[in-house]
């Protein structure tokens, strides 16, 4: 019996490259052994990628892309569908989290200075899935066609007519009508339910490939590629299956007892995750009094609205993401991690992290005359976290590194 | 370490719903949800009060005879006055232009209604209607202002009018009014307790009937939970056993 699966498996082996690829990614890729709670969340993107794929494959079953049926065809899914609900509820819940999980991911990176050499393109690569993710969600989120959906998209997408000249024309390419309707509807059904994820795989490809060929950082930022014993392993490399494997299960498990709650007690979270006003069909001849994207978008919506000329605004809103894209070549610091960086780093970070949820949540806020104030001076900071990286990372008193992984 | 933990898992914490969109402060329903006579109460209000305009397309008659308890030859003989088979959804007769040239404006459906104005809205908004003779039917409403529906339910209410109190500012001598309440000016066939329960039974209805799902997830919940709890043990004991040799 093993001896006919053995033989089988030589067989494939011969044709496809089954054990190479099973080694090269799995077996015999050797993870930094010292990993911490941060190092849960790119497996869990993982996780809930999946979640999305296929329970997006069941609402597609039953869900209608007209909008004169879109609504009700939700609300189909929500009671005459066997576990529609449940299937419903697993998917808006899943954005969310996956935002939630992504923002993990990348503040991971941040504080331990994963996208500095040799891992540039690899912190590129997460950022085009970051991007794409946004697209993803952004056209999702049409599709229910509740008045949020519709006026959320009316007003995202008339950001792109600030643009000068050619503003008036773009907007109209992309709705492809004057206004957001059916056509706009239909159109974003086929990016959100092909383009946009057959894009979004393929870039999660690349961005495993990258980490496999340059290898994973540490809480400690040192490489551990440099210190190999006589078998040419790592010394503080263990393989990725079964150590990591069997630690990642965990987190999942763990991961998806929150998502249950959410689920099964929540669904709403309060406004957070699903809005109320998304539960009134859209209605093209009546605006809601306060238009607000989801809480995963409010950081850069309130940077958007922070500057007072519209087009300047949303081309701060395109830098405030653009930017981040730049942190490879902006931290000049002569240590990776947050635990050999001095004081100065620490300080940037904390307030570049006040910053972030500060303007989340003054996103999610109607605009007033001293929350716009307090949204300017937050978009500073947290431009100027970036921007002035070079100059306190160079000066930061720092630690010495040391030369094998802590704990 | 320790503190960015600390401040992502409180900053992930909600801070509960945004604004209203109401100035004056709602009562709480308090409506259970779980309370099978409760529903069975309100599914026959809202079929005799409010169904005669406003429909509920989304809900079926069968499934909330199902949810509710009751057989389909009950809910056929007791609460079905507008559809013929017990499949259909709560449809209404009234044509939608009808419904604008008599009251300005057509009677929005209510399958979703407490999904995106909320209980704590409806339950204050069914008892807070008022005379004001200025309006084409005498009433008003204080949580929805020139609101185009008429009380309904003022048989069981009664009429009613606000009492305001004049008050002085804390930083100035200028009085203005504050809203204190209703007083009673025509008795209606129920006490204000009974009416409240009458209400609260009303609301629990439409909340049910915005996701009837909620019976059912709230029951599949916890044996989801459990099982995840217990994978969560062997995956844990899993992982130990594996590191042992890790150092």
């Amino acid at each position: 019996m093993v001896k006919m699966m053995t033989d089988m498996l030589g067989w494939v082996d011969d044709r496809f490259p089954l054990t190479k690829l099973w080694n090269e990614h799995l077996a015999e890729y050797y993870a930094p052994k010292n990993f911490n709670f941060w190092y849960f969340f790119g497996s869990l993107a993982l996780v809930v990628l999946v979640i999305q794929i296929l329970t997006g494959i069941w609402l597609t079953m039953n869900y209608k892309p007209d909008a004169e049926l879109a609504f009700a065809s939700v609300e189909y899914i929500m009671r005459d569908v066997n576990w529609g609900w449940l299937i419903r509820y697993m998917h808006s819940t899943g954005a969310s989290a996956f935002f939630i999980v992504v923002y993990l991911h990348m503040f991971r990176g941040l504080i331990y200075g994963s996208y500095r050499q040799p891992r540039e393109l690899l912190w590129i690569f997460g950022m085009l899935i970051y991007l794409v993710l946004m697209g993803e969600a952004f056209m999702g989120y049409l599709l229910p066609w509740g008045q949020m959906s519709y006026w959320g998209a009316q007003v995202i997408i008339s950001l792109f007519g600030a643009i000068p000249v050619i503003g008036d024309d773009i907007t109209l390419w992309i709705r492809g009508d004057f206004v957001v309707s059916d056509v706009t509807l239909n159109r974003f059904f086929a990016f959100h339910v092909i383009a946009m994820p057959l894009v979004l795989l393929g870039l999660v490809v690349a961005h495993i490939i990258a980490l496999h060929e340059v290898g994973s950082n540490n809480p400690d930022g040192i490489e551990i590629k440099k210190n190999k014993g006589p078998d040419g392993i790592p010394v503080d490399g263990i393989p990725f299956h079964p150590y990591y494997t069997v630690k990642d299960i965990v987190g999942v498990a763990v991961f998806l007892i929150f998502f249950s709650l959410v689920i099964f007690y929540w669904p709403t979270l309060g406004n957070w995750f699903l809005e109320k006003d998304n539960f009134i069909p859209a209605n093209p001849l009546s605006t809601p009094e306060h238009i607000v994207p989801l809480w995963y978008f409010t950081p850069f919506y309130a940077i958007l609205r922070a500057v007072p000329d519209k087009f300047l605004g949303v081309i701060a809103m395109g830098a405030s993401i653009f930017v981040m894209f730049l942190l490879p070549w902006l931290d000049r610091s002569p240590v990776k991690s947050i635990r050999y960086r001095g004081m100065l780093y620490k300080m940037a970070l904390i307030v570049f992290v006040i910053s972030f949820f500060a303007l989340g949540w003054l996103g999610t806020e109607p605009p007033s005359p001293v929350k716009t104030n307090f949204a300017r001076l937050f978009s500073v900071l947290y431009f100027a976290f970036f921007l002035l990286m070079p100059i306190y990372t160079s000066f930061d008193k720092t630690k010495p590194e040391p030369d094998r992984v802590t704990s | 370490m320790n503190k960015f933990i600390l401040v992502f898992v409180l900053s992930l914490l909600p801070v509960t719903s945004f604004a209203s969109g109401s100035d004056s402060p709602l009562d709480k329903a308090k409506n259970d949800i779980t309370d099978q006579a409760s529903l069975q109460r309100g599914a026959k209000y809202f079929v005799n009060y409010c169904l005669s305009c406003h429909s509920a397309s989304y809900m079926r008659y069968s499934r909330m005879a199902k949810d509710l308890g009751m057989s389909e030859d009950q809910v056929m003989a007791n609460l079905m006055f507008a559809a013929d088979k017990v499949g259909e959804t709560m449809n209404v007769a009234m044509r939608k232009q009808d419904a604008r040239n008599w009251f300005g404006t057509s009677a929005p459906d209510l399958s979703v209604v407490a999904r995106s104005r909320g209980t704590d809205w409806l339950y204050t908004y069914l008892r807070s209607f008022y005379i004001d003779e200025s309006r084409p039917f005498g009433v008003n409403n204080t949580v929805f202002k020139d609101v185009a529906m008429p009380d309904v339910l003022w048989a069981l209410q009664g009429l009613q009018k606000p009492v305001y109190v004049k008050e002085k500012s804390h930083n100035s001598d200028e009085e203005h009014e504050v809203f204190k309440g209703f007083e009673i000016v025509q008795q209606g066939s129920m006490t204000k307790k009974e009416y409240d329960n009458t209400v609260r039974d009303l609301v629990n209805f439409i909340d049910y009937m915005g996701e009837p799902a909620q019976l059912q997830r709230k029951k599949v919940g916890p044996y989801v939970i459990i099982f995840l709890i217990i994978f969560l043990i062997v995956s844990y004991r899993m992982k130990k056993a594996f590191w042992k040799d890790i150092h």
